[in-house]
């Protein structure tokens, strides 16, 4: 899987009450989330990722509520891949879970600017970043978590694996 | 092993797991609340499985907006009531009839030592306090439980802290789990186990270890746990919905890191704004004026809590130009707190009280904040727009500093404010 788009940059601890504030988790419309997507930190964020971009973050990105309405929210604001120094635990899985593409790049916080075009190979772990022609080294997904991304998220992943018995 | 592996161990069907490795595990009971299920009960039908695995091990919890505030939130609780009733779920806690979710599993018997269990909220982690593995997870995720009763964990590693000597009067196991964050950091033990040992933990009650392990997560673990003792077990008899197998960390068990606090130099510690991880001694935090302060949320809403509050309000009124809000955690709680008298003690003081929700801690519906406001919290997470507007902020401190800083109108340490 390629995934490529311009980066967006933010820093550390992202958490989620500021991907998406508590005040809109009674919407079960994806559209109606990402509207709010990062809101807490850059309210013109859902007008600059609807063209599909890649953020790109510090350490602990996700932190905080296990809402899964976060990794909704930046998926359908247009985000098509979150590349971090490292995650959360609970917003790694809901990301790999509903099919937004995560991956742990040690490192890239600092490598890339805002505006930088990049280009990412998810089952390499590379990431290229055609701006400054550097290429960078990701953590690899474990197999199993790309078959669940490829798949487009768990629930498809599943019913393939029911359908298939 | 220590208690973390040995858990996830018997969860997997082995007879040993080391950190790193992941494993398919069953689990012992899963939970969603109004907020998170929803979204598993939508992607559970796209599963296409007509039942859930275990009608008696998922317990559904109406907490976070109830009573409802807008139709929207109305029409989530009818969401998961429906399903409760179709599913024929056997636990299920509406409104009025249990609480905050993490403190209903626990009093209501749905946790027991050695148990496995997941929960569609981050502070599932709380349930460490009676030994045990309790896991936040998402909504796909959740849905995927309800068809399968499975999961797979990375075994994590864990940190040990041992906390030894006696607690100065005034301060509480928040005091304590704030000074660890400090040390660790918010994101130090992430995707970590932390395991709470040492003679202070045994003089500790079930409630304050449910503090400590609640906010483990805010340090990034993926569960927080203390080994069950005579405690533990005479907490849960009574308790029990099914039968379970307690168990232990082993003497020669290995650690990642061990940390050794000794608390009784440990002083009334306060989270400042905006991280969890910005603590410092209450004293060092002079002349913050407060316009709203309050207690509740699954970390600090239990009877000890109003308890200790009450004993301080007390002494006199709430300082003109401050709110306060106290919220039991749960309906058992709020009944105990009548029965006791602590309800009246609040109201006398000038605090209002209301119903069991995750509320104001969750800013979802009742007691927001105001642009350039400042509230003094009990609660777990002090983000930017946390509590209401991005533009307020949250200070984070034990039930005792927040009743005292409730008098003096201001953020007070309660050793030197109570003593003067």
């Amino acid at each position: 899987m390629k995934i490529a788009g311009k980066a967006i940059v933010f820093g550390d601890d992202i958490n989620t009450d500021v991907i998406i504030p508590s005040k809109y988790l009674t919407t079960l419309d994806p559209k109606e989330l990402a509207k709010h997507a990062m809101e807490g930190m850059d309210p013109s964020f859902a007008d600059k990722a609807k063209e599909g971009i890649i953020l790109v973050a510090g350490k602990n990105f996700g932190c905080g509520s296990s809402r899964e309405q976060a990794p909704i929210a930046l998926k359908y604001a247009g985000v098509r891949c979150v590349l971090a120094e490292f995650f959360a635990r609970i917003f790694y899985r809901n990301a790999v879970n509903i099919g937004l593409p995560v991956l742990e790049a040690p490192g890239v916080s600092k490598a890339v600017n805002d505006g930088d075009f990049l280009t990412v190979n998810l089952e390499k772990g590379e990431i290229l970043n055609e701006t400054k022609g550097e290429v960078m080294k990701a953590v690899r997904l474990p197999e199993f978590i790309l078959e669940i991304l490829k798949d487009g998220g768990l629930i498809n992943h599943l019913k393939k694996k029911i359908g298939g018995k | 092993m220590n208690l973390a592996e040995k858990i996830l161990a018997r969860a997997s069907g082995r007879d040993e797991v080391k950190p790193g490795e992941i494993v398919q595990s069953r689990v012992d009971a899963a939970m969603a609340n109004e907020i998170t299920g929803p979204l598993a009960i939508k992607a559970f039908r796209e599963i296409g499985v007509p039942k859930v695995w275990d009608n008696e091990r998922i317990v559904l919890i109406q907490d976070h907006q109830v009573p409802a505030d807008t139709v929207k939130s109305a029409e989530l609780h009818k969401i998961m009531r429906r399903f409760a009733e179709e599913q024929s779920i056997k636990f299920f806690y509406d409104i009025g009839r249990g609480g905050v979710c993490h403190q209903v599993m626990v009093e209501e018997g749905h946790v027991l030592p050695g148990d496995l269990i997941v929960g569609a909220d981050s502070h599932t982690c709380t349930y460490g306090a009676l030994g045990a593995f309790g896991t936040g997870i998402g909504s796909t995720e959740m849905a995927a439980v309800f068809a399968t009763g499975e999961i797979w964990l990375r075994v994590p590693s864990s940190i040990k802290v041992n906390f030894c000597g006696s607690l100065r009067e005034h301060v509480a196991a928040k005091d304590l789990i704030l000074y660890v964050i400090s040390l660790i950091g918010a994101s130090g033990a992430t995707y970590k186990a932390m395991e709470f040992t040492g003679s202070t933990i045994s003089k500790l009650s079930i409630g304050e270890r449910m503090t400590l392990c609640n906010m483990a997560v805010e340090m990034g673990a993926k569960a927080g746990l203390v080994n069950p003792d005579e405690k533990t077990l005479r907490y849960v008899e009574k308790l029990a919905r099914r039968r379970f197998e307690p168990l232990k960390s082993d003497q020669d068990a290995d650690y990642e890191k061990t940390l050794k606090i000794d608390v009784s130099r440990i002083e009334p510690m306060i989270a400042c704004p905006h991280a969890v991880d910005n603590v410092k001694p209450v004293k060092s935090v002079e002349d913050v004026k407060i316009d709203q302060a309050f207690i509740g949320s699954c970390t600090n809403g239990r009877i000890e809590d109003l308890r200790a509050a009450a004993e301080i309000l007390r002494r006199g009124r709430i300082s003109k130009g401050v709110r306060m809000i106290i919220t039991p955690a749960s309906r058992r709680i709020y009944l105990q707190a009548l029965r006791e008298g602590l309800i009246e003690t609040f109201i006398e003081a000038g605090a209002l009280v209301t119903n069991p929700t995750c509320g104001a801690c969750f800013g979802g519906h009742m007691g927001l904040l105001a642009p350039g406001e400042v509230c003094i919290s009990s609660s777990n997470r002090n983000f930017i727009g946390r509590m209401g507007s991005p533009e307020a902020e949250i200070y984070l401190a034990s039930p005792i500093t927040v009743a005292a800083s409730a008098l003096a109108g201001r953020i007070v340490d309660p050793i030197e404010y109570l003593e003067d």
